[in-house]
């Protein structure tokens, strides 16, 4: 460098050195302290999380035998520890009627919006999607008691399935919508351009391209059923035994959970607890399941 | 195809120097904004005719509207008349997937399925309905006239999309040829691929030439001059308004474009002084 250089800070400066780190500048030292407080932000964030999983984990763990699964739910004060078996079917059988009422026609409905409307439609349709996914759960299974438990069917596995899928809709609708959007437009254009229709397009390449993603959003939307204990209050009740009637109360573990967690009863609190650990390992199978169906996507 | 092709081929001799496609006074838009301006012009059958052109003149728009590919943009619409033989191609009877079944295309950008490189290639037969007695032939052939089937023949199951750019845009030619269109619109298909793919793509056009009619879109002078039976020169202009649209400069067979050319901003551009 020449003298003048000094001045004129624009020239480039040729020292080679220039492009090491320096320690102790104020761009590191800056650069340093906002990742410990990054750091630190995240560790809050984690503890509710390990807190809630290791307590569930520990007041659960001790009541989770063979029992638990095998058994009905124990009167208070018997000697009999009693068992979830009745609810763990009742969770499972109305997600699954949920999952049966809400999959086809939210699959289809965001089918519909990604791939064949346009115009204002499906600004008005996402939007009210987005507002359905808000609304309290609570008042879901309050819906689903005026439209289906008063004039029709009771306390039932039905209604309790029906209110599970209208929370599942939302999510179901939003996910495949999002899912579908991310497949690129190249590839609908090269479908097209090889003179298939828009329905072969959309079933033969775009459908099956955006399907780990909206396997991802089924199984979350599932977890989210699961755990879900208001709607079901109002709809499916609860029952202490078998039921192999849809039509009539049926146990579900959230509604036992809530029945049981707050008891005086040693014997139905800590079946609360197991039963708790078991919706958390329910939801964190899910969640396993929709991470392995993300890795398979292409997009 | 080919059968009918035989069978047919009094007819079509009669009817040999038909244009595949004529348009009059062709004004396309995107919303208001008058990207190409009174188009007229014939693309003569079993030629290839090279469209050249500055970026942004409108030669892909022109392109897609030769299969209809246009219509997928919502804020398209054209004025004056384009034809595909005698049959008005925007007529309301007129059904844009029939079109495209005749007149293939393979894109600016490579667009491979996300599947693997065989059913890449089956798709087109699939949909459209060809009886095909031998899959397997059908895609071993057209792999081999993209100049593509020596580097994916042990992973034909691997995805299309896993190939490097030059060899995805190749399996685009092959997945555009394997239906055996009419009509072929190439934008820009050598873009991505090296000089050795690049002659081979060009011999592939050149061997298509005795069936199909191609439309090439290229940036690069020596193709063109290679290749292209007739050249296209198209250039942008600002409008009154201040709006750049594109329009037809200049059409005629590639030796005269490029060696006598009769607009000074064709000669600018042919001779590489442009700007
Ligand atoms: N989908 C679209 N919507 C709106 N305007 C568009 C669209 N596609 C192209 N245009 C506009 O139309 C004009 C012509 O674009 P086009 O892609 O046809 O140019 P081109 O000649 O193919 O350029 P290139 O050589 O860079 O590919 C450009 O001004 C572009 O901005
Ligand atoms: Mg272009």
């Amino acid at each position: 460098m020449t003298s003048h250089s000094q001045a004129d800070s624009r020239q480039p400066d040729q020292n080679a050195k220039n492009i090491t780190r320096k320690k102790g500048s104020r761009q590191s030292l800056g650069e340093t302290a906002w990742t410990v407080v990054a750091g630190l932000c995240l560790l809050t964030a984690l503890v509710p999380l390990f807190l809630v999983i290791a307590y569930v984990l520990v007041q659960g763990f001790s009541r989770l035998d063979v029992a638990a699964f095998t058994r009905l739910p124990p009167p208070p004060l018997s000697a009999n520890e009693g068992g979830f078996a009745n609810a763990l079917a009742g969770t499972l059988i109305m997600v699954a009627i949920g999952a049966l009422i809400s999959v086809p026609f939210g699959v289809l409905a965001a089918i519909y919006l990604a791939e064949f409307s346009s115009g204002q439609i499906p600004r008005w349709i996402r939007f009210a999607t987005n507002v359905l996914s808000g609304v309290p759960s609570i008042l879901m299974g309050v819906f689903i008691y005026g439209l289906l438990v008063l004039p029709f069917f009771g306390f039932s596995a039905i209604a309790g399935g029906a209110a599970l899928a209208v929370l599942m809709l939302p999510i179901i609708v939003r996910t495949t919508d999002e899912s579908l959007q991310i497949v690129p437009q190249s590839v609908r254009w090269a479908s097209l351009g090889m003179g298939a229709s828009k329905f072969q397009t959309v079933l033969r390449v775009v459908l099956p391209a955006a399907l780990p993603a909206i396997a991802t959003g089924l199984t979350l939307a599932v977890a989210r059923a699961a755990g879900e204990t208001a709607p079901l209050i109002f709809t499916a009740l609860f029952a202490q035994y078998w039921t192999d009637d849809l039509l009539s109360p049926i146990a579900s573990l959230s509604v036992l959970v809530y029945n049981f967690a707050a008891v005086p009863y040693e014997n139905q609190r800590e079946l609360a607890w197991a039963a708790s650990l078991i919706l958390v390992l329910i939801v964190l199978l899910t969640s396993i399941l929709s991470r392995w169906a993300t890795r398979k996507q292409v997009y | 195809m080919n059968s009918s092709h035989t069978a047919e081929s009094n007819a079509q001799d009669q009817k040999s120097k038909e244009p595949v496609f004529r348009t009059e006074d062709l004004n396309i838009y995107y919303g208001d904004f008058l990207a190409v301006r009174g188009v007229s012009m014939e693309i003569q059958p079993r030629k290839i005719t090279a469209f050249i052109g500055p970026s942004g003149c409108g030669k892909s728009t022109l392109l897609r509207c030769f299969n209809r590919l246009n219509d997928l943009i919502p804020s398209f619409h054209l004025k004056g008349k384009a034809y595909y033989h005698d049959q008005d191609l925007f007529a309301d009877d007129v059904d844009p997937v029939a079109v495209r079944r005749r007149i293939g295309m393979v894109f600016q950008q490579p667009n491979p399925f996300p599947k693997s490189i065989y059913n890449n290639i089956a798709y087109g037969a699939r949909v459209t309905g060809m009886q095909i007695d031998d899959m397997d032939e059908l895609v071993e052939k057209s792999l081999r006239q993209a100049a593509l089937w020596d580097e994916v023949k042990d992973k034909l199951g691997a995805n299309g999309l896993s190939l490097s750019g030059g060899q995805q845009q190749r399996l685009c030619i092959a997945r555009a040829i394997s239906t055996t269109p009419d009509v072929i619109l190439m934008d820009e298909p050598c873009s991505s691929l090296d000089p050795i793919s690049t002659l081979k793509v060009e011999d592939l056009l050149q061997e298509l030439t005795n069936d199909y009619t191609i439309v090439i879109v290229t940036h690069n002078m020596q193709q063109a001059t290679r290749v292209a039976d007739e050249t296209a020169f198209f250039n942008a202009e600002a409008s009154d308004d201040g709006k750049r649209y594109g329009f037809l400069v200049e059409y005629g067979p590639t030796e005269r474009i490029f060696s006598q050319p009769q607009e000074e901003s064709t000669q600018r551009y042919v001779s590489g002084r442009f700007g």
